[in-house]
């Protein structure tokens, strides 16, 4: 059980996707500028990476790694090298299908997170976190507490940096570092207020 | 020379150099283009490995791009995206197993590399297979050129050397220079990244951008209070 928590707290706030491995950076800036969307998107995010994780845990596990398929009683076999591929693919897979799943089920959060839903097939923060899945070995158990919190830290990093942006519009900036410029610098600041959690220890 | 250098291709080219700059401007492909910065090497590895496979997956695509049917041709330009990336992570832990445990999960997310996507849907399927391909290496370049300058500094400034050659002498060894650790964290290439975006803009001002709110200074026709 410490296990998880510590694994937990750490995919959350120490070693966030976006603001330590700057992953899913081109969604984070690009949506960033209005808290409720920014939250949507977080949210969607979170839901993406709790299923496709453990998901593709599950695959690699099954059918990729070395001599995996030994239960159907082929050996010698090391499939891995097609992971990226079958990351990739089961990602557009799964999004597709909860599209479906909320459209047809829950028409009022298809409405929410409709929109965001195919941004995310090609948001790295999803591909990063089933890849650094497989490159740490993590169980069936620990994919599915990496997953929730890497999204989460990723949705809370997300919707922070829109709360910050919104007050930033008011404020006078030179022309040159208008829009763009700003937010890489405000997104450092707060990777920099990330790094303080980094000396915890569970 | 001058037939296959033809207006376009130099275009393709020249254009994403600094006019129209993947990263600057269109805020593609920054992911991965800040993690692997904290050295040289890994970054010139990285920024060749994203321009091969931006260029030839731009060439792929194009070549087929009368066959593919519209609604399937995301998962379509992803697998032939995937499958390059394939062949450049095998052939970088053949080759260079050193650096490929280094740059560990982010040759793989090559795949969702913005840029090489953009690419592929913007450009690629409306041209034939040889622009494609220079605008690839065009676009590859400007990635890299970022690369390398945000490189630069985060390895000369935070161990005081490039490509693991000195170029500061750091105090511990007796030296004048006392490395900046800030350098080798992660938000250092976040403000490096704006700072280059302003620098770049300072210089072609037609890049910034509109302000949404205008301050009203409150000295306006009432004669200088502040």
């Amino acid at each position: 059980m410490e296990n998880y928590i510590s694994l937990f707290v750490k995919a959350v706030f120490i070693e966030n996707l976006a603001l330590s491995f700057f992953l899913g950076m081109c969604t984070f800036i690009a949506v960033s500028k209005k808290i409720s969307t920014a939250m949507g998107l977080g949210i969607a995010v979170m839901v993406v990476q709790a299923i496709t994780v453990p998901a593709n845990n599950i695959v690699y596990h099954a059918l990729l790694k070395e001599d995996a398929l030994s239960w159907m009683g082929i050996t010698g076999v090391d499939l891995s090298f097609l992971a990226l591929l079958s990351c990739i693919g089961m990602i557009a897979a799964l999004v597709q299908i909860l599209e479906m799943i909320l459209d047809k089920f829950f028409p009022a959060l298809y409405h929410a997170l409709g929109i965001f839903l195919p941004l995310i097939t090609v948001n790295c923060a999803i591909l990063g976190g089933s890849l650094f899945m497989i490159e740490r070995d993590y169980n069936l158990g620990e994919s599915v507490t990496y997953g929730v919190g890497s999204g989460l830290g990723w949705a809370l990093a997300i919707t922070v940096m829109a709360g910050v942006r919104e007050k930033l519009k008011y404020s006078d900036i030179p022309a040159g570092l208008q829009g763009l410029g700003i937010t890489f610098i405000t997104a450092g600041l707060m990777s920099l207020g990330f790094m303080a959690f980094s000396g915890i220890q569970l | 020379m001058s037939d296959i250098l033809n207006d376009e291709t130099k275009k393709v080219l020249v254009e994403p150099l600094v006019t129209n700059n993947p990263i600057t401007l269109q805020v593609l492909g920054i992911c991965s283009a800040l993690a692997v910065t904290s050295q040289m090497s890994t970054s010139l590895i990285m920024a060749l490995a994203l321009t091969l496979v931006t260029a030839c997956s731009s060439a792929a695509i194009s070549s087929i791009r009368n066959h593919i049917p519209s609604s399937i041709r995301i998962i379509v330009q992803m697998t032939i995206i995937a499958s390059l990336v394939i062949v450049v992570d095998q052939c970088l832990k053949a080759f260079a197993y050193d650096v490929s445990k280094q740059l560990s999960v982010f040759v793989g997310l090559i795949i969702t590399n913005c840029i090489v996507m953009g690419r592929a849907e913007a450009y690629a399927m409306k041209n034939p297979p040889l622009e494609s391909f220079m605008d690839g290496i065009g676009n590859g370049a400007g990635y890299s050129l970022i690369l390398i300058i945000v490189a630069f500094f985060r390895e000369t400034l935070g161990s005081g050397k490039l490509l693991g050659i000195e170029v500061f002498k750091l105090t511990k060894d007796g030296g004048w220079y006392d490395p900046n650790g800030l350098m080798l964290l992660p938000p250092s290439a976040f403000f490096i990244i704006g700072l280059i975006i302003w620098s770049v803009r300072q210089w072609k001002p037609a890049q910034n951008e509109t302000v949404e709110f205008k301050i009203l200074s409150i000295s306006h026709g009432e004669g200088g209070h502040h």
